[in-house]
């Protein structure tokens, strides 16, 4: 991804592709929508991943965390899904580099919370999938998160604490 | 922009029902427009969003279409517009933060206040029918009559400060009340009170002439 973001560097952008199109796609189809319209919007995704590389900082989210965002705001157009105000951008600090350290500590926490994903009994992990793919109403996440985000709720802490550490 | 020591947050699953988009539009703008006043809450969002990265992570590929990247590719190379929003201009900082600048159409000032007794006054915005937005204000020690909720009710304070059986609300506070909550906001003697919000029900009024106004008021 920062060889995409500060060389353009096309054989690396192929890799990325590789690796995620696949599942953005499969992401939207879980999402309702149908094998053509999915494969349209993760190439969109990709395009827009190409287009705002500049914006990707690895100290505040990982490769998968930003496409996932990126192929959240592409499933509101595609699906016609109710708006989705975002939040007023941060002034972020005089920072021109992000911090090597910060950046390393919060890939190493992403692909641990993966990890706890994956060791989920099955039943909390289908939940949380549920959730992400837009199958859940808030009443039912309130409902329903208390018992699986249980066991993953110190992995999402630690998370946590490296994304406060990398805003100041 | 914490100008206050924010001390009533979102709760975890406001944070990954917006995480995963899974709120009526009403809600999406109360939580993007608290997380826009609280560095905590924009903290605790980026690791839902984690946990979104990891579902994304863990999905089961499905075969992209045999000339994909080369199309893809040709979609870049050929500056195909990517149908983006751009980053609105920063503008001067005013009470509302830049999420409900936009559905006010300006700041404070652009605000088209309706008067609805006893000096209240609020504005509805322009959401999806699934749960309605409205930007209350409430002079100085004045009081929004003793209400009930069927369901969900979000309130967050902008301006000022409110009190309720249950604690005082201050700038950036978020109050979020359920079915089982009965209460009175009042607005702090110091200033007056001017919040946003949210609700996925019709409010229930415990008194006989609120309840009749409900339909005219459309609170």
């Amino acid at each position: 991804m920062i060889a995409v973001r500060d060389t353009r560097d096309e054989a690396a952008f192929a890799r990325l592709f590789e690796h995620f199109a696949p599942r953005v796609k499969a992401f939207l189809m879980r999402s309702g929508a149908d094998a053509t319209l999915a494969e349209e919007c993760a190439q969109e995704t990709m395009v827009t991943l190409w287009h705002k590389a500049h914006l990707f900082d690895p100290a505040r989210a990982s490769v998968a965390t930003w496409i996932f965002t990126i192929a959240r705001n592409r499933r509101i157009d595609a699906l016609r899904r109710q708006k989705r105000p975002e939040p007023e951008d941060l002034p972020w600090g005089p920072e021109p580099e992000p911090n090597q350290a910060d950046a390393l500590a919060l890939q190493q926490e992403s692909e641990h919370l993966g990890e706890a994903l994956a060791a989920l009994p099955e039943k909390q992990r289908v939940l949380i999938e549920k959730a992400y793919f837009g199958d859940l109403t808030h009443s039912e996440i309130a409902a329903e998160t208390g018992l699986p985000l249980g066991t993953i709720k110190s992995r999402i802490r630690l998370a946590l604490d490296r994304l406060r550490h990398a805003m100041k | 922009m914490t100008m206050h020591q924010i001390s009533h947050h979102l709760t975890d699953s406001l944070l990954m029902a917006y995480a995963a988009d899974a709120l009526p539009e009403a809600f999406s703008l109360t939580v993007a427009t608290h997380i826009s006043m609280c560095d905590e809450c924009r903290a605790r969002l980026g690791a839902f969003e984690s946990l979104g990265g990891a579902v994304l992570e863990r999905s089961e590929a499905v075969a992209m279409a045999e000339d994909s990247l080369s199309a893809t590719l040709a979609r870049i190379r050929g500056g195909a517009p990517v149908r983006d929003r751009p980053a609105p201009p920063r503008k001067a900082r005013g009470v509302l933060p830049a999420p409900l600048r936009d559905y006010v159409g300006g700041d404070l000032d652009a605000v088209r206040w309706r008067p609805i007794g006893m000096g209240v006054k609020q504005a509805i915005l322009p959401t999806s029918r699934e749960a309605s937005a409205r930007l209350l204000y409430i002079p100085a020690g004045a009081a929004v009559p003793d209400h009930g909720h069927r369901g969900t009710e979000l309130t967050l304070v902008l301006q000022g400060a409110f009190v309720d059986e249950t604690d005082r609300f201050g700038p950036g506070d978020i109050e979020v009340a359920d079915e089982d909550m009965h209460h009175m906001p009042v607005a702090d003697i110091g200033d007056d009170c001017i919040c946003l919000a949210a609700t996925d029900a019709p409010l229930r009024f415990r008194g006989m002439i609120p309840r009749l106004a409900q339909p005219f008021l459309r609170i």
